[in-house]
């Protein structure tokens, strides 16, 4: 039976039954952690040469893992029904904050994100990605599912007003993550088939219309958006070359550090978001495959968590934290290899950068901590 | 369904639709997550070949096509600016492996000293796209071009390329109205549309070059090559041409401009000459300018700090950037506000004894003639400047109506409609003071105010809008150096600024202090007579003198004896003909006295010059060949 095949994975419900050891002990999971960590290293192995053998850089990297490992440690010895009781304040103040961004916010390469606590400088968009789906979750909870129009009212407000404000900071990759993780709650809640399918109907009918009304520039501007490469001086040139990077990559690379798209600095981002683009020119195919194959081991034992756990806001959440893992995964290559627009998403756990590593560390601080509660709790 | 069952929760059903769709998001994620790999691997290895040659090959693949600079020509059609064809020597970084020792050797081969070759490497290392050329010297001579081909194969990474350069005609008189085109700095990197400026090495950095930026500039094209391992372009894949900037023509009179400069030579002094009916500038003069081309092809500072460093200040435009205080050329406006609010009649007279004195005070306000003119009215008060009669109207006026009726004439604020970077001046108000000096406003000075002394501050161009408002009856125009009113841009939209127009409850008044000014150049005992005999037109003028450093009243020192620099600044304002005005000007010369002994003959000369019968007889004159 396939079903029987599946669940004797590793990974599968009779890992999910062994309760004893360190690790259940300080509520981790191992295997999640496992590829977590593999997936770490592996990263620093790609972002070293990325930055051109920069040991400060790679070093910088691992200590900002290490934070997030212990930010994860931390979240996750937290029980999810406390979560669902703070969600609220939690989303208030994050919305409270993004509000702050836009009126007194610190400008960085034309757009506004940070907003200066004293000392240290946090990016309340980045918050949001996991205060969006804690509310979320913790108020369908509490309704009657499928949600009526009423709570899908409420739920859609609960989405919109921080989306838009992250959108006109403006920062369009960010905010396509928080609308992807709201929109995951809101599918596995059980929002009706017909509303869905309504709901894409209205959108394709709406778009001629958009279309009419647009300035010519805003015109152009979708035009390059869709078909970047008649743009090669601007975002085109972007895409072309990391196309380039990937393609002349071939089965087995051109070997570490040996990348020339790379190496000759024709690479634009090359260590953040294009990283992938160096992984795939230097191991070829074959480093591309084992990446992707990681991502998806995390995932797959990611969802089987969510799929194990029975109250609707530890489901509703675990669910929204491994799926907006997959979005980042989803957009960046998609975007890095040409199938969608260019959009900054980074490359989770890979891409150089501290703030979306430690909010996604965060994240399966909180998938864990459902994990291992739910095990004692019913245990 | 009930509304009791909706109250109820059903954790079965919620089970159901959770553990059924959790599931299909995961198809989905597995089925996505192949569509990536499928992505990769077709790029990998369907396209392996394709991409291992663009790799290869992968040096100036895309090559950006800089637009021409769109021309500026005056009123007549005559080039203020142009390209000319040049050669220049641009460096590729990425195709040198050290390229400090490269430009060490094109110092060597041009003859460079040190301080160029410092430039040259801080040029080199500007940033950029990857593989873009940066321009390292322009306006190569045969001789230099020859010499870097010969040695060609010392230097890898240079090229020569033929490109168009800005040049100015008219040179050192346009300056200031113009602006100048400059190489794109660092900074100026930083604000840039990038991708718009790949290819272009200069933009517009001040006046009508500056303004008209985004208008002169054009659109970028680019051209996809493919290139062999030395640069050498094979085959052109496919291209875009750019689209040139859009040429401008403006309302400015360059053989005016040029007389003018003529006309200030030696002396620190601006001129704004503005056709009323139009708002046009006619001519925008400030002495001493500089040449504009030498910001061109210029290859270090050196020039430019030379420049800098002149106590005279030539890259100061004073047209519209310098602030005087506006003496008695505004006592036409304030007659015209006096006589609008009632304080003073067309037949009001005061006897004037030499000075002017505040309820209650014992300081003398004195007359410039101390021994007073005797029996005054306004019109008189004018043609012979009589500062007692303003004293009093002042007084009368108050300087709340004072400070908001010249408002109405622009003074305080930057009413141009495309002079960059004009100043506002300085409309001194009680809450002016109050605000920046914390200290309320003291009737003296409303008194000095009277006669544009005090902190009232204009800019040359704001006096001659103010006399083109003046001479258009208070109707408003806008100062413009473009002609062409049919182009909207935001730069311009965004200074439009809607005056009303001044309306008298009796239109008379105009003519009366139209009358009492063309008494100052024409009349018997006008301060500028000697400036309007034997004139073709009639001339409304006023002259005045700006204080530059207060003397007592009391102590006889006179001014000569002062250093020059301590010297009154002269003015003058005025427009003709008086009965159709086509010409309003405002002309200020610094530290040089009295406005009627220095400012006036200068304002004859122009008036003299641009007046031609031709264009009396009210045709546009045509002196050009």
């Amino acid at each position: 039976m396939p079903r029987d095949f599946l669940w004797s994975l590793p990974g599968g419900h009779r890992d999910l039954r062994r309760k004893e050891g360190l690790l259940s002990r300080i509520h981790l999971d191992g295997w999640l952690l496992l590829g977590l960590l593999t997936l770490m290293a592996s990263g620093l192995f790609v972002l070293y040469s990325a930055t051109g053998g920069s040991l400060d850089a790679t070093l910088g990297q691992a200590s900002r893992f290490g934070l997030a490992l212990l930010g994860m440690l931390v979240i996750a010895q937290i029980p999810p029904r406390y979560m669902q009781r703070w969600a609220p304040i939690i989303y208030g103040l994050t919305l409270l904050m993004l509000l702050a961004v836009l009126l007194l916010g610190i400008n960085a390469k034309g757009a506004q994100r940070w907003i200066s606590l004293g000392v240290f400088r946090v990016q309340p968009s980045e918050l949001m990605k996991l205060a969006l789906p804690l509310m979320l979750a913790a108020y369908l909870a509490r309704c009657h599912l499928p949600p009526g129009w009423k709570n899908l009212f409420i739920a859609m407000t609960l989405m919109v007003i921080p989306i838009a404000l992250i959108a006109v900071q403006p920062d369009l990759g960010t905010s396509i993550l928080v609308a992807g993780a709201g929109l995951v709650v809101l599918f596995l809640a059980g929002l009706s088939w017909r509303l869905i399918a309504s709901f894409f109907a209205l959108a394709l009918a709406a778009l001629p219309a958009l279309w009419m009304v647009m300035h010519d520039y805003q015109k152009n501007r979708v035009k390059t958006f869709l078909n970047p490469e008649s743009d090669p001086l601007g975002t085109g040139w972007n895409i072309i070359q990391s196309k380039t990077a990937i393609g002349s990559g071939g089965l087995h690379g051109k070997g570490w550090l040996e990348g020339t798209q790379s190496r000759l600095e024709f690479l634009p981002e090359r260590h953040t978001d294009f990283i992938i683009a160096v992984l795939a020119e230097e191991t070829g195919l074959v480093g591309v495959t084992l990446l992707l194959t990681l991502y998806m081991l995390i995932i797959w034992r990611g969802m089987l968590i969510a799929l194990s756990v029975t109250d609707t806001f530890s489901r509703l959440m675990a669910s929204a934290v491994i799926l907006t893992f997959f979005v980042y995964v989803f957009v960046n290559i998609g975007m890095v290899s040409g199938l969608l627009p260019v959009v900054g998403v980074p490359l989770p756990l890979v891409s150089f950068g501290g703030t979306s590593s430690i909010t996604i560390m965060a994240g399966f601080g909180i998938l864990m901590s459902i994990h291992t509660h739910k095990s004692m709790a019913v245990g | 369904m009930t509304e009791f069952r909706r109250q109820i929760k059903d954790p079965e059903k919620e089970s159901r639709i959770f553990l059924f769709r959790g599931r299909l998001l995961l198809f989905f994620v597995v089925l996505l997550m192949l569509v990536l790999l499928g992505r990769m691997a077709y790029l990998q290895v369907f396209q392996y070949d394709l991409y291992t040659l663009r790799s290869e090959r992968n040096r100036t693949s895309v090559e950006a096509i800089p637009p021409t600079r769109g021309l500026i020509y005056d009123r007549q059609g005559r080039l203020l600016a142009d390209n000319l064809p040049s050669h220049s020597l641009t460096l590729t970084r990425e195709l040198t492996d050290d390229v400090k020792l490269v430009v060490a050797r094109i110092c060597m081969l041009l003859e460079l000293d040190a301080a160029c070759q410092e430039a040259l490497t801080e040029r080199s290392f500007q940033r950029r796209r990857p593989f873009e050329p940066a321009l390292l010297v322009d306006q190569l001579t045969e001789e230099q071009i020859a010499r870097i081909a010969v040695n060609r194969h010392l230097l890898p990474g240079v090229d020569i390329s033929a490109q168009l350069l800005r040049n100015y005609p008219g040179g050192e008189a346009l300056s200031h109205a113009l602006g100048y085109v400059g190489r794109i700095s660092e900074e100026d990197m930083r604000t840039l549309d990038r991708r718009a400026y790949s290819g272009t090495h200069y933009l517009g950095k001040t006046g009508v070059e500056r303004f008209y930026e985004n208008q002169l500039h054009g659109q970028v094209g680019y051209r996809k090559v493919e290139t062999n391992a030395r640069g050498r372009v094979i085959k052109i894949v496919e291209s875009e041409l750019p689209i040139p900037g859009q040429d401008l023509e403006l309302y400015l009179d360059a053989e005016l401009q040029q007389k003018v400069y003529a006309l200030l030579e030696g002396r620190r002094a601006a001129v704004v000459a503005i056709e009323p009916k139009t708002g046009g500038i006619l001519s925008l003069v400030s002495s001493p300018g500089y040449d504009p081309n030498v910001f061109i092809g210029m290859l270090d500072s050196s020039e430019f700090n030379k420049l800098r460093r002149d106590p005279n200040l030539p890259l100061f435009d004073r047209a519209s950037r310098g602030q005087y205080s506006p003496g008695s050329t505004i006592k036409p406006m304030l007659g015209v506000a006096a006589l609008e609010n009632g304080v003073v009649t067309r037949d009001y007279e005061l006897q004037d004894t030499g000075y002017f004195q505040l309820p209650n005070d014992d300081r003398l306000y004195r007359n410039w003639k101390r021994s007073g003119h005797g029996l005054v009215d306004l019109a008189r008060a004018i043609a012979v400047s009589n500062n007692t009669f303003f004293y009093n109207l002042a007084y009368n006026l108050g300087i709340d109506e004072m400070s908001s009726f010249m408002r109405r004439f622009g003074f305080g604020e930057d009413t141009a409609l495309d002079v960059n970077n004009a100043r506002t001046g300085l409309m001194p108000s009680r809450e002016w003071k109050k605000a920046t000096q914390k200290q309320p406003w003291f009737p003296g000075e409303t008194l000095s105010t009277g006669i544009g002394q005090g902190y009232w501050l204009t800019t040359p161009l704001q006096l001659a809008t103010a006399t083109a408002v003046l001479a258009n009856q208070g109707e408003w125009v806008q100062p413009r150096f473009l002609a062409n009113k049919e182009t909207k841009t935001e730069s311009l939209a965004k200074k439009i600024v809607n005056k009303k127009n001044i309306q008298l409850k009796d239109t008379e008044n105009w003519k009366y202090v139209f009358d009492a000014m063309a008494d100052v150049m024409h009349g018997y005992e006008g301060t500028a007579r000697f400036s309007g005999r034997g004139a073709q037109y009639r001339i409304a003028g006023k002259t005045g003198t700006s204080q530059v450093y207060s003397l007592s009243q009391e102590k006889n020192t006179t001014k000569t004896d002062l250093p020059e620099h301590l010297r009154d600044h002269a003015v003058f304002i005025g427009f003709a003909p008086v009965e159709n005005p086509q010409i309003a000007l405002a002309i200020v010369v610094e530290n040089a006295g009295g406005g009627s002994t220095v400012a006036a003959p200068l304002a004859r000369k122009i008036l003299d010059f641009y007046l031609t019968p031709e264009r009396l007889a009210g045709k546009e004159s045509n002196r050009a060949p």
